[in-house]
């Protein structure tokens, strides 16, 4: 029953909707990686999105407009992480603790004020982006119960994995990032700044991340709840460290996490002891983890001829 | 006290400050009564014994994840699994309290020593996996976490759990193996004197052994520490194994002193706590209980806040975000360093030529 559930249509759909939060985040700190900074507050940008995403669409009453603010909102995060590592010289892991601790009371606080919701956003009328159906997938068989009928973020999230991964191999830009992240002091003597390369890569990651807290609450759900992102940020950064920080890798391993999750979610109406499916993932990645490290370790071993 | 010294109390003091005056701005912005609301904040907890009492019973498990995560850091490794051995720590308690039977006086120590092992295995675990493989102890640290949380729920909820009870928690643990009470009116247990004396032990440990002077070196520089013959490998373990054993007795302690039954079905949020102690701290244990006591009594104060008036208490993870943003940003107020140096400088000139 268990091995039908999981090659149903239903299971790979529902694996790739919740792939989708994951994935904008892993791309989100892939890019930051390149550039040589941890992108560690992933999970408060996560939160906040989650949260200004219903605030504005409610606003514009138009979802679109309040994904879009969203993300301005994501990259002025990203730039200020960026200007308080960057400029005040603060260590990047405590800036993104920081800012997590932040996004934990700040959302609450804000929700509180501008709806007078205790938890979850139960008094705004927010707008979600809807699903779409694709025409001639959605006629195939399998297929089409699989891919067809998606969030249309979920959609992006798939052709973002092409274009970041275009993006950091194949323009100036993503060049500058990935020697800066290689070698700073090697970029600096070419005339890169390194300092503008890792800004602009901030508040890429910032947006990149934000559009998947806006899908936790305009789309994988309808609403806002307190501490919604639950730990979704974290997951993303092991997810990208995993995967080498490549667009591809990051993507392969969010498909494991959101498979995972998915599995989870379908255990747990029966019997069986889902909280052991829970840990899979984070097992996983920690093997996984140790395993490419080792590799990469070896490898790097080898080329230096220790 | 030299000018270096004087310049970081002074810069945490600041930090402090305008963290506190950013969180009254945001109560004046948000609510009805914001005066009100910042007399309880700050008087609030010393209105009554029990409240008092709240501020102490709070300040507890914070010095344990603090000492805990100073030895940590000390070794300049980034390992955050301190939130899963508490967790842990926490579990572990319970299942020994409910399958032995053991003499009261002997039953709680038995408890807190396995909580304390079992912790030193939860931030060992992403030690040892850099060690051997070179991979980021940051991530590893973090999903260690989670694979805590979960493996506890499932033992919770498959070995622990009371059918009888109307929520997810375990089986009272027995009231012999729970910690005593030592003041009347509140809750106040034993835990609090093995948290001053972890704290004590921490600092003997960090600062007056030879461990603890490689350890810091380590953590300082480890190149050099290698090239001075140190073990920096030895030390990191050994770092990184107390530090998991102190969060993890930090988790028995709070179990069997606070709450009779395990009722953690998601992380607490101890080891990030944690994160702004040692940051007011300076990674000194000797410090931990003050930063622990400021904590506790801004979050004391903010619950009693929250019942009073109409401000919420998550208020104050904003002050400590903010708090642990100024305090480590380096170039904060880097100018009036450079100046005070110069002038001690300048000063120290004239001293010596007035000597001449």
């Amino acid at each position: 029953m268990i091995f039908e559930a999981i090659i149903s249509p239903e299971f790979l759909n529902a694996t790739l909707r919740a792939t989708t939060p994951i994935l904008f985040a892993a791309l989100a700190s892939a890019v930051a990686s390149k550039s040589g900074i941890t992108n560690m507050a992933l999970e408060g940008i996560m939160l906040f999105s989650a949260l200004f995403g219903v605030i504005f669409s409610a606003a514009f009453q138009s979802a679109w407009m309040g994904l879009l603010v969203t993300m301005i909102i994501g990259g002025f995060i990203g730039f200020f992480l960026a200007f308080f590592v960057l400029r005040l010289k603060t260590d990047e892991i405590l800036a993104a603790i920081a800012i997590n601790l932040i996004a934990n009371g700040a959302t609450i606080l804000i929700l509180l004020a501008v709806s007078g919701d205790r938890g979850v956003s139960s008094s705004i009328q927010s707008l979600q982006i809807p699903r779409i159906p694709i025409p001639v997938i959605e006629n195939i068989p399998f297929l089409g119960r699989v891919i067809s009928n998606q969030n249309i973020l979920t959609y992006v999230s798939l052709i973002m994995v092409v274009v970041v991964h275009m993006f950091l191999y194949k323009t100036p830009l993503g060049l500058r990032i990935r020697a800066v992240g290689e070698n700073k002091d090697a970029a600096e003597s070419v005339g890169i700044s390194s300092k503008k390369v890792k800004y602009i890569s901030l508040i890429i990651s910032g947006v990149l991340a934000s559009i998947g807290g806006f899908f936790l609450s305009g789309g994988y759900l309808t609403y806002f709840t307190t501490g919604m992102s639950a730990g979704r940020g974290f997951i993303a950064l092991a997810a990208a460290s995993m995967g080498g920080n490549t667009p591809i890798g990051a993507f392969l391993v969010s498909i494991l996490f959101g498979a995972a999750q998915a599995f989870a979610n379908i255990l747990q109406l029966g019997s069986w002891p889902y909280e052991l499916i829970q840990m899979l993932p984070y097992f996983a990645t920690l093997l996984g983890l140790g395993i490419y490290s080792y590799i990469r370790m070896k490898k790097r071993q080898r080329l230096t001829g220790k | 006290m030299n000018s270096n010294t004087k310049f970081n109390v002074l810069r945490t003091v600041l930090s402090v400050g305008i963290a506190l005056l950013i969180s009254f701005g945001i109560i004046f912005l948000t609510s009805k009564e914001p005066v009100n609301a910042i007399v309880q904040l700050l008087t609030g907890p010393l209105q009554s014994q029990r409240r008092f009492g709240n501020v102490i019973e709070a300040m507890i498990p914070l010095i344990f994840t603090g000492v805990g995560v100073s030895i940590m850091f000390a070794a300049n490794e980034i390992n955050l699994a301190g939130e899963g051995a508490f967790h842990l720590g926490g579990l572990v308690a319970t299942y020994v309290a409910l399958n032995t039977t053991l003499p009261s006086g002997i039953s709680p120590l038995v408890c807190i020593l396995a909580a304390g092992f079992f912790g030193a295995m939860v931030t060992t675990v992403p030690a040892v996996l850099k060690i051997k493989t070179e991979s980021d102890v940051l991530v590893s640290s973090l999903m260690m976490n989670y694979l805590i949380l979960y493996f506890a729920n499932y033992v919770l909820s498959n070995f622990l759990r009371d059918p009888n009870a109307g929520a997810v928690v375990s089986f009272a643990v027995p009231q012999a193996t729970q910690l005593n009470t030592i003041f009347t009116g509140t809750r106040i247990h034993i835990g609090l004197f093995i948290a001053l004396a972890v704290a004590v032990f921490g600092y003997i440990f960090m600062f007056k052994t030879r461990i603890g002077y490689e350890l810091r070196l380590t953590g300082e520089n480890r190149s050099f520490a290698r090239y001075s013959g140190i073990n920096v490998i030895k030390i990191t373990l050994i770092s990184q194994l107390l530090g998991g054993f102190i969060f993890g007795i930090g988790g028995g302690v709070e179990l069997l002193g606070m709450y009779n039954r395990f009722t953690w079905t998601s992380l607490l949020g101890y080891g990030w706590d944690a994160i702004i102690i040692t940051t007011l701290a300076k990674k000194n244990p000797l410090y931990v209980p003050f930063a622990a006591f400021f904590l506790a009594y801004l979050r004391t104060g903010a619950s009693i806040m929250a019942r009073s008036t109409d401000v919420v208490t998550e208020i104050v993870t904003i002050t400590q975000g903010i708090i642990i943003l100024l305090v480590v940003a380096e170039q904060f107020l880097s100018k009036y360093k450079h100046k005070m140096i110069a002038k001690e400088a300048k000063a120290t000139l004239t001293n010596e030529t007035e000597g001449e």
